[in-house]
This record gives C-alpha cells, sequence and structure tokens, in this order.
C-alpha cells in the first residue's frame, strides 16, 4: 500500500467522524427549542379564558407539522392532505356517535391508525407521480372521501355533521370544564409526543434520505435508495399525524362536519406552513399560530378583508419571503451577525 | 319514444352544453399550462371575473348579453397581460409550490374583491328573448340556452381548430409545447407567444364564466369551486392538446350530467373517479406526453 493511500484512508476516517459530528449536532436539543413551549405553557395562565382558541391552534399545529413532513422534507406537493384530517376527525366522531365509543386516548390511536391506512394505499398508488397529476389525484381523493361521506349521510351526517359528541373524562378522571383547560393541556401533551417522534424522524438517516429526494431524487435513485417505498412511509406517517390532529379537533370541539374534507382546509393547512417556513420543524409553530390569531382578529372585523389579506401575504411570501417567518428572522440573524464584525 | 332513450337524449343534450363550457374554459389553461407548465391555479378567479363583467355591462349599463359576452372577454384577456408581465414571469422557472401559492393567492384576492364588490349572493343576468324558452329539434323541445351553448362550442372549436393546425402562429404554438427549447433555439419568441396565449386562455375563460351564469349562477367561491373541475380537465386530457381537452370535456361533462341524472345523490363523484382512472393509467392524460 502506498503512502498517500493510507494519509487518504485517515482523512476519510477525520471526515465521517466530522460529518457525524455534525449531525449529532443538529440532532441536540438546543435551548432555544424551549421557546415555543414555554409560550403555549404561559398561555395556559395568560389567557384562561381562550383556551378553547388555544386548542384550536394546538390542533392546527399538529396538522402543520405532519404537511411539513412531506411537504417541507421529501417534497411531495399535495392539494388534498384535510383528506386525512378528515378521517382522523370521523373516525372519533362516527365511533362516538354510532358505537359509543368516547374514550378520547384510544380514539387517537384509532384515528391514527385508519388515517395511517388510508395514506398507506393512496400513497402507494399516487406517489409515482408528480406535479400536476399529482396535485389533481390528491385533490380528487379528498374530494371522494367528502363526497362518499355526502353519500351515506345516514351514517356521516352529512353536511350537518354530528353535533354534540361528549367524550369520557380523560384517563377516567379529568373531565372536560367549560372553558376548555383540560383540553389544552391534553391537545399540548399529544403535540408534545408527536414532536418528539417527527423531530426524531427528521434527523435519523431515513430523514436525510427524504431530504435527498427532495433536492434530486434522480441522483437517489441513482445511488440506490428505494425512493418509492420511502416517500409511502413517510406519506403514511403523516398521514397517522393529521389524522390524531383531526381527533383531537373532534374532540375539543365536540363536533364535526364534512367541511373537515373541503380544499380550503387543505390549502389552509398548506398556507399556514409556508407563512411560517417549510422544512424546520418549528415554522408549523409559527405559522398556525400567527395565521390563526389574525384570523380570529381580523375575520371578526371582515371576513372578505381577511380573505383578501391572506391572498396578499401569500403572494408577497412567494415573491419576497419564500423561506417563511422563520426565514425572515435567520436573514435577520445573519444581517446583524455580519455588522458585528466588519 | 320510450322512456330510457329520452333520458338518455337529455343526458347527452345536457352533458354536451356543459362540455361545451369545460371546452371553453379550460382550452386556455391547457395550452398555457403546456407551454410554460405553469400552475395557475388563478385561471379560475378570471372566469369569474368575466362573469362578473358581464353581470355589470348587462345589468348596469343595459348591453346586450351577447355583445356583453365579447366585451367581457377581451377586457379580462387585456388585463390578463398585465398580471402575467408583472406576477406571473418572475415565477416560469420556480417550483410547483411557488406556483401554486401565488396563484392560490391572486384566486383569494380575487374571491374577497369580489365580495366586497357584489356581494356573496349568487347573481343572474338578463337574456335576450331568443335565449329564452325552448327550441324545437323536429322530435323534442330543449332548452335554447344549452342549444346556443352547443352551437357556440363548435363554432369556437373550429375556429380554434384551425388557428392551431392551419396558421403559423399555431404551429410555433405546437412546436413550443412539444418541445421549447428547440423552438427558442429555431427563433420563436416563446416568451411573447406565451404572453398571447395567455391572454387569449384568459379571454375564453371569461367567456366562460359569463356563459356559466345562466347555468350555474354566479357567486365568489365560483374561482375556486369550478377552478378544480378546469384542472381536471385539463389533467385528463393532456396538457397543451387541444383535441385532449377536447376529449376530457366531453368524457368528463357527460358522465357528470349522467351520474346526477341516475344517482342525484353520489353528486359529483363520478367525475373524480373518472379523473383517478384515467390518471391512473396514463398519468399524462389522453393526449399528454409522458
Amino acid at each position: 500500500m502506498a503512502a498517500s493511500d493510507i494519509t487518504s484512508a485517515t482523512n476519510r476516517g477525520q471526515t465521517r467522524e466530522r460529518a457525524a459530528e455534525y449531525l449529532l449536532q443538529r440532532h441536540r436539543f438546543r435551548l432555544t427549542e424551549m421557546l415555543p413551549w414555554l409560550i403555549a405553557i404561559g398561555v395556559f395562565f395568560v389567557f384562561p379564558d381562550r383556551m378553547t382558541f388555544g386548542s384550536q391552534v394546538l390542533v392546527m399545529v399538529m396538522f402543520a407539522l405532519s404537511l411539513d413532513l412531506i411537504l417541507g422534507y421529501a417534497g411531495i406537493v399535495t392539494l388534498g392532505h384535510a383528506a386525512f384530517f378528515g378521517i382522523g376527525a370521523y373516525t372519533v366522531g362516527l365511533a362516538a356517535a354510532r358505537l359509543q365509543w368516547t374514550e378520547p386516548i384510544s380514539g387517537l390511536f384509532a384515528a391514527a391508525i385508519a388515517a395511517g391506512i388510508v395514506g398507506f394505499i393512496t400513497g402507494w398508488f399516487l406517489l409515482r407521480y408528480r406535479g400536476l397529476t399529482l396535485l389533481m389525484l390528491t385533490l380528487a381523493t379528498a374530494i371522494m372521501l367528502q363526497e362518499t361521506g355526502n353519500l351515506r349521510s345516514d351514517i356521516s351526517g352529512g353536511y350537518d355533521g354530528l353535533p354534540g359528541l361528549t367524550f369520557k373524562p380523560l384517563l377516567g378522571v379529568f373531565d372536560y370544564d367549560l372553558y376548555g383547560h383540560t383540553y389544552y393541556l391534553y391537545a399540548l401533551g399529544a403535540l408534545a409526543v408527536v414532536f418528539y417522534f417527527v423531530r426524531r424522524i427528521v434527523y435519523s438517516p431515513f430523514g436525510q434520505a427524504l431530504t435527498g429526494i427532495r433536492e434530486n431524487v434522480r441522483r437517489m435513485h441513482a445511488i440506490g435508495s428505494p425512493v418509492h417505498r420511502r416517500l409511502v412511509t413517510v406519506y403514511t406517517i403523516a398521514a397517522a399525524i393529521a389524522g390524531v390532529a383531526g381527533a383531537l379537533f373532534t374532540q375539543t370541539n365536540a363536533y364535526v362536519t364534512l367541511t373537515v374534507f373541503d380544499f380550503d382546509n387543505s390549502a389552509k393547512v398548506m398556507v399556514m406552513l409556508i407563512l411560517g417556513g417549510t422544512g424546520r420543524l418549528y415554522g408549523a409553530f409559527i405559522g398556525a399560530a400567527v395565521y390563526m390569531v389574525l384570523e380570529d382578529y381580523f375575520s371578526k372585523l371582515s371576513p372578505t378583508f381577511w380573505q383578501f389579506g391572506i391572498g396578499l401575504m401569500l403572494v408577497l411570501a412567494v415573491l419576497f419571503a419564500r423561506r417563511g417567518i422563520l426565514g425572515l428572522f435567520e436573514n435577520a440573524a445573519e444581517y446583524f451577525a455580519k455588522r458585528k464584525q466588519p | 319514444m320510450p322512456h330510457f332513450a329520452i333520458v338518455a337524449v337529455s343526458i347527452l343534450f345536457d352533458g354536451l352544453a356543459y362540455a361545451m363550457f369545460l371546452f371553453i374554459t379550460s382550452v386556455g389553461l391547457s395550452v398555457t399550462m403546456g407551454l410554460m407548465g405553469f400552475v395557475n391555479l388563478a385561471h379560475g378567479a378570471f372566469a369569474m371575473a368575466g362573469g362578473y363583467l358581464v353581470v355589470t355591462l348587462t345589468r348596469t349599463l343595459g348591453i346586450d348579453f351577447v355583445p356583453s359576452l365579447v366585451i367581457a372577454a377581451v377586457l379580462v384577456g387585456a388585463a390578463s397581460v398585465v398580471f402575467e408581465r408583472v406576477l406571473y414571469r418572475r415565477l416560469y422557472k420556480s417550483t410547483d409550490l411557488e406556483q401554486v401559492l401565488l396563484t392560490i393567492g391572486l384566486a383569494f384576492m380575487a374571491i374577497a374583491t369580489a365580495t366586497y364588490f357584489y356581494g356573496p349572493i349568487p347573481k343572474s343576468v338578463p337574456l335576450p328573448d331568443w335565449l329564452q324558452g325552448d327550441v324545437n329539434l323536429g322530435f323534442r323541445y330543449f332548452p335554447s340556452y344549452r342549444a346556443f351553448l352547443i352551437v357556440l362550442g363548435v363554432v369556437l372549436i373550429a375556429v380554434l381548430w384551425y388557428g392551431f393546425e392551419r396558421t403559423n402562429i399555431g404551429a410555433k404554438i405546437r412546436a413550443a409545447v412539444d418541445n421549447r427549447r428547440m423552438a427558442e433555439s429555431v427563433g420563436i419568441n416563446v416568451d411573447r407567444l406565451f404572453t398571447l396565449t395567455f391572454a387569449l386562455g384568459s379571454g375564453l375563460a371569461a367567456l366562460g364564466g359569463g356563459l356559466a351564469i345562466q347555468l350555474f349562477g354566479l357567486s365568489p367561491s365560483f374561482a375556486v369551486l369550478y377552478l378544480v373541475l378546469f384542472l381536471i380537465v385539463v389533467a385528463v386530457g393532456g396538457l397543451g392538446s387541444l383535441k385532449g381537452t377536447l376529449v376530457a370535456a366531453l368524457v368528463l361533462g357527460v358522465f357528470d350530467t349522467a351520474g346526477k341524472y341516475l344517482l342525484a345523490d353520489a353528486g359529483g363523484f363520478f367525475v373524480y373517479a373518472v379523473t383517478v382512472v384515467v390518471l391512473l393509467i396514463k398519468p399524462a392524460g389522453f393526449y399528454g406526453r409522458e
């Protein structure tokens, strides 16, 4: 063996070590990551009378997080993500209204499994396609589920929905209170579990492979990565999480209607994620929170004005802030860091 | 005539009228998507704008229905050039996602603007006498408005076919859809061609929007509600194909009408089922290039 080979081998070893160190670094929890959770707990004490709205925000954060997994990391553009939210919402709703199965936590698992199965089946068929074809197929899936629900309105309750659902006390102890305190903490706990799970996925080798598929699918094929299997896997996981979010939606609202399958719902969650920033986990938190608070405020003033506002925000975001609010923060941080050291 | 024959003829007639509406409104979208691969979710908003212009022209200014259609189509077509030059042009090389977001944003703004000026209640238009009532086709009476729609559709198909297949500009468009870089390198100005087809397509969409008022009524949600159908027609027909758009409009128009006649409860289920089956088998649509 020539000397140069030995040095290059040790170099390679060092490079590998540095790469591993870099990946570990990214994986570690940073102190700033506490911030959203502290805010969420703080909100519980500061706005005790707005907890029902708070739960809605947490549900949408979870829904946006599930979309981030497929859109932000794997680069799958879908217009039908509401399908899985709706499946989860109706799993819990139908179980409560028709089968008297009203235990909340097992309801979440049932919703995850039901939405995951639908995600697996549709994903296996649809993820071979790209571009407009994929957009149309995902959109058509959500609408077909809605139409199926409408067709069997004897079971689903149609567009009038399933009103006045009641659920058993959490863990058999904590009952639903008028101000929604219990359900806020319950939704926050569920979100924390889901978030930990998603974070593990994103920083795992599997998550890296997804980013690779997003960045350059041809190269991933070329290095022998099982692209389709990975996309179907992450699509199924994201569907299950969206199902949990839908289940929480039904439980916190105590009703569900077929509008959960609307195109508007798919578009809304995408807007939230884009607003916050894709492919960065916390974008879902910022985007959903900012969107929901703005909507709550402005749609009371004038729904028309609010709709115009979302449209304008989207156009401006695409033209000037393609990486969302978090991206703007990062740009600002970079700018000031540069100014400090001339 | 036996009962099932009457039903079949009614379905065919109504389905054909519906298909003509779908074709007129979607054909521009298909050609612009085929040319630039631009996902334009604001196409429904141009159709809606056309519809509301027709409402204003007929109700407020007292112009007849047919001239109003023409004026609305020309105005919307001209206005769309501004959008294309100022906004769309920046995103030709962007990802699907960014194009989707920009155009959804525009659609939302259009809906809000329409709600502000016209209110959320569906509008109707005054029709001239010759478009009201029924027309006798020898064996049965049919609504004259739908007959008018079919005749207009056939005329437009003939004109577009001639323009697409027999003129110099049509040949350039076909060349650019087939292979944009090659077309550019032989000296075709694809950029200008695109502006032209975009204006034409938006104008046709506005015409479709004006025609739709009598069929479905016109409310601000039109921009998104029917957009899904236009996109389906484009995807099923194949991007940039005149023939594909026509076939898709016919198939979906007749299937949807048949579904609503025979199984009213199933509503729009049929259209989506047909779409999914076609796209699973032929991902690029009937006449699209794989």
